[in-house]
């Protein structure tokens, strides 16, 4: 073998050594982060369907679950972020009263997407709207564009994050649908932490799916159903 | 263009405030920096109240900066001499608030260091979006118009310049304007009416700091301003004061005619506490009222009573903006309609807020910014009004 074959021969096996080196971190990273290679799915919608005849008053299960899965304090300060919270509600009119969750209601045409300066706002494909925590500027207009006064803004700096529920300091935060749960074929922690299982997740696109199979046969609403945003939280027995 | 000021401003006086205004400003920065390390839980501002003091202090200069460029266009969209001799100075104050507008609402965000994004990222149905270009359009379109006016090259170029001033000031006040009126959800804020309040209170709100600012720097130099351009300017300031009254009137009275409207519009004109307080006593009585009478009353209306007029004008502008950016959030939204609602997250509850020290010192600091862009412009360029000669049959 030539003196020249085998600097080649040592060179090439550099370059693969040093270009192994290079990329693997990236392959090992997006592994750790639960990576998809494929986007999210226009084809899907995701949605909830909750009954408010199974949700009980003073039960606090989805907010505590939320709280723990996407590493919020659980403060019920003003300036404490609350991704759900339950509402008590009473009927004027008739003083009917019941209790429910209220979170992100992912709408198909979200208030917060239009008004944000950035495009930070986002509705994935598959109707899971979210904050880039990268490009939010803390402008806090989407706050006061959401009907449902479903976004928090972190006002304080954070320690002891959920690598999985990255968050940030000056920037607005809201339900993402526990959407790295979602990815990974699993139930929001609301959902799965009901237990009166009056929370119901799925696919509202899938014509057999249990939502929409539900979504057909029972009575529900949508929340300020006037604005036309066709949320994809929808509530039963309102 | 041969030119020597008659106006040295050399008073001691004019050092001391260009010291304290500095000494203002340097309080801003401070708070900014205090805010951006410990966050903006040292704001009164929370979650439900989510805009605060730096926005009060935001919009009333960025509305004025408007507003003043009517002087700007009296002159020269309309050709009327003594405002033309203004125009100038009406162009470097409206940049002077614009710029300190744009300072204190850049330096409230949650990342300010973000400012990059806002500019590289656009999303086109963001009204907020929108006004950064027109923000940034209005400081080229009015520097374009002072080079016509102070370059004697560019004279002939005057007249567009002022027209193309006159018509982005009135896109940018609508653009301020539709920040809330495209806000559907919220009861104070949904309706088409605003852009164009919002454009008359621009003409009362510029106006009064224009006369504010020229009769300072008249006093300055000792001297008065002429009697018949005295009378016109503080009677057109006067009509403005009446024509923004007219649609803040018309804004509460078509909510007060929807049903849906009207708790909201008895919590911000009757028993909100503090929010109809500086509605009656500080927009309506200190705001409209007393200007009103300083103006047009017969035994005043000379240069110190327009002076108070437009003093008046200015505090109730802040109390009006104060009444409505943060009166307007405190009142809760109206989630399900027919329901009374409760919940750990101020559902169905008058939303509290008090402003903190912080906040105040970020918006005094931007009135500071814009003080010194206009003291300084008129130190080292020819921006101060002087009058046309009059012709003989005036004498």
């Amino acid at each position: 073998m030539s003196e020249i074959d085998t600097q080649r021969r040592n060179f090439l096996k550099t370059s693969v050594g040093a270009a192994a080196v290079a990329i693997a971190p990236g392959i090992m990273l997006f592994d750790i982060a639960h990576g998809k290679p494929e986007g999210a799915s226009s084809k899907v919608r995701w949605g909830m369907l909750i009954d408010t005849a199974q949700c009980k008053t003073g039960c606090n299960e989805c907010v505590t679950a939320c709280n723990k899965e996407n590493g919020l304090s659980g403060g019920t300060a003003a300036t404490d972020s609350q991704w759900i919270r339950k509402i008590e509600i009473k009927d004027i009119s008739n003083g009917r009263e019941l209790s429910l969750p209220m979170m992100c209601q992912h709408c198909e045409h979200p208030p917060c997407v239009d008004v944000c300066p950035t495009n930070a706002s986002m509705k994935r494909a598959d109707g899971i709207v979210l904050v880039d925590k990268h490009r939010c500027i803390g402008c806090r207009y989407c706050m006061m564009a959401c009907p449902y006064k479903a976004r928090s803004f972190v006002h304080e700096p954070l320690h002891d994050q959920n690598p999985d529920v990255p968050r940030g300091k000056g920037t607005v935060e809201s339900c993402t649908l526990c959407v790295h749960r979602v990815d990974e074929g699993r139930q929001p922690a609301c959902v799965e932490s009901c237990p009166n299982k009056a929370i119901l997740f799925g696919d509202l696109n899938d014509a057999n799916s249990e939502i929409a199979v539900k979504v057909r046969a029972v009575a529900s609403v949508q929340i300020r159903a006037d604005l036309h945003l066709n949320p994809g939280v929808r509530y039963q027995g309102i | 263009m041969s030119y020597t000021s008659p106006y040295e401003l050399k008073s001691p006086l004019y050092y001391l405030l260009i010291a304290l205004a500095l000494l203002v400003l340097c309080g801003g920065l401070l708070a900014v920096h205090e805010m951006e390390s410990q966050g903006h839980i040292i704001t009164g501002m929370n979650n439900q109240v989510v805009w605060g003091m730096p926005h009060v202090f935001a919009i009333f200069l960025i509305v004025a900066a408007s507003g003043v460029l009517n002087v700007s266009s009296i002159g020269s969209v309309f050709n009327k001499p003594d405002y033309k001799a203004r125009s100038p100075l009406a162009g470097l104050l409206s940049i002077a608030m614009l710029g300190g507008g744009l300072m204190v609402l850049m330096l409230d965000l949650g990342r300010p260091d973000r400012i990059i994004v806002a500019a590289t990222n656009y999303n086109p149905t963001s009204v907020f979006a929108w006004n950064i270009v027109l923000y940034s359009g209005m400081f080229a379109t009015v520097f374009v118009y002072l080079w016509t006016m102070m370059e004697r090259r560019m004279y002939p170029w005057s007249k567009a310049a002022g027209l193309a001033v006159f018509v982005w000031r009135f896109v940018l006040t609508t653009g301020t304007g539709l920040i809330f009126a495209f806000l559907v959800a919220r009861q104070a804020y949904a309706s088409a009416i605003l852009p164009p309040m919002f454009i008359i209170l621009s003409f009362a709100w510029g106006f009064a700091v224009f006369y504010l600012a020229q009769s300072a720097i008249y006093a300055w130099n000792g001297k008065t301003l002429e009697a018949h351009v005295q009378k016109r300017m503080s009677r057109l300031m006067g009509v403005f004061v009446i024509g923004a009254l007219y649609l803040v009137a018309t804004y509460h009275l078509t909510n007060l005619y929807f049903a849906r409207q009207t708790a909201f519009e008895h919590f911000i004109l009757l028993d909100g506490g503090v929010y109809p307080q500086l509605f009656w006593l500080g927009y309506i009585v200190i705001g409209n009222l007393l200007p009103l009478l300083l103006i047009f009353h017969p035994s005043l209306g000379k240069t110190k009573s327009v002076v108070g007029a437009s003093l008046a004008i200015i505090l109730g502008a802040f109390a009006l903006l104060y009444v409505f950016i943060i009166g307007g959030q405190a009142f809760p939204l109206d989630i399900f309609p027919g329901f009374e609602t409760s919940s750990a997250f101020g559902d169905g509850v008058i939303a509290s807020y008090r402003p903190s020290v912080f906040e105040v010192l970020l918006g005094l600091g931007s009135l500071a910014a814009a003080f010194l862009i206009t003291a300084i412009g008129i130190r080292v360029l020819n921006f101060v009004p002087r009058e046309v000669p009059q012709k003989v049959e005036h004498h």
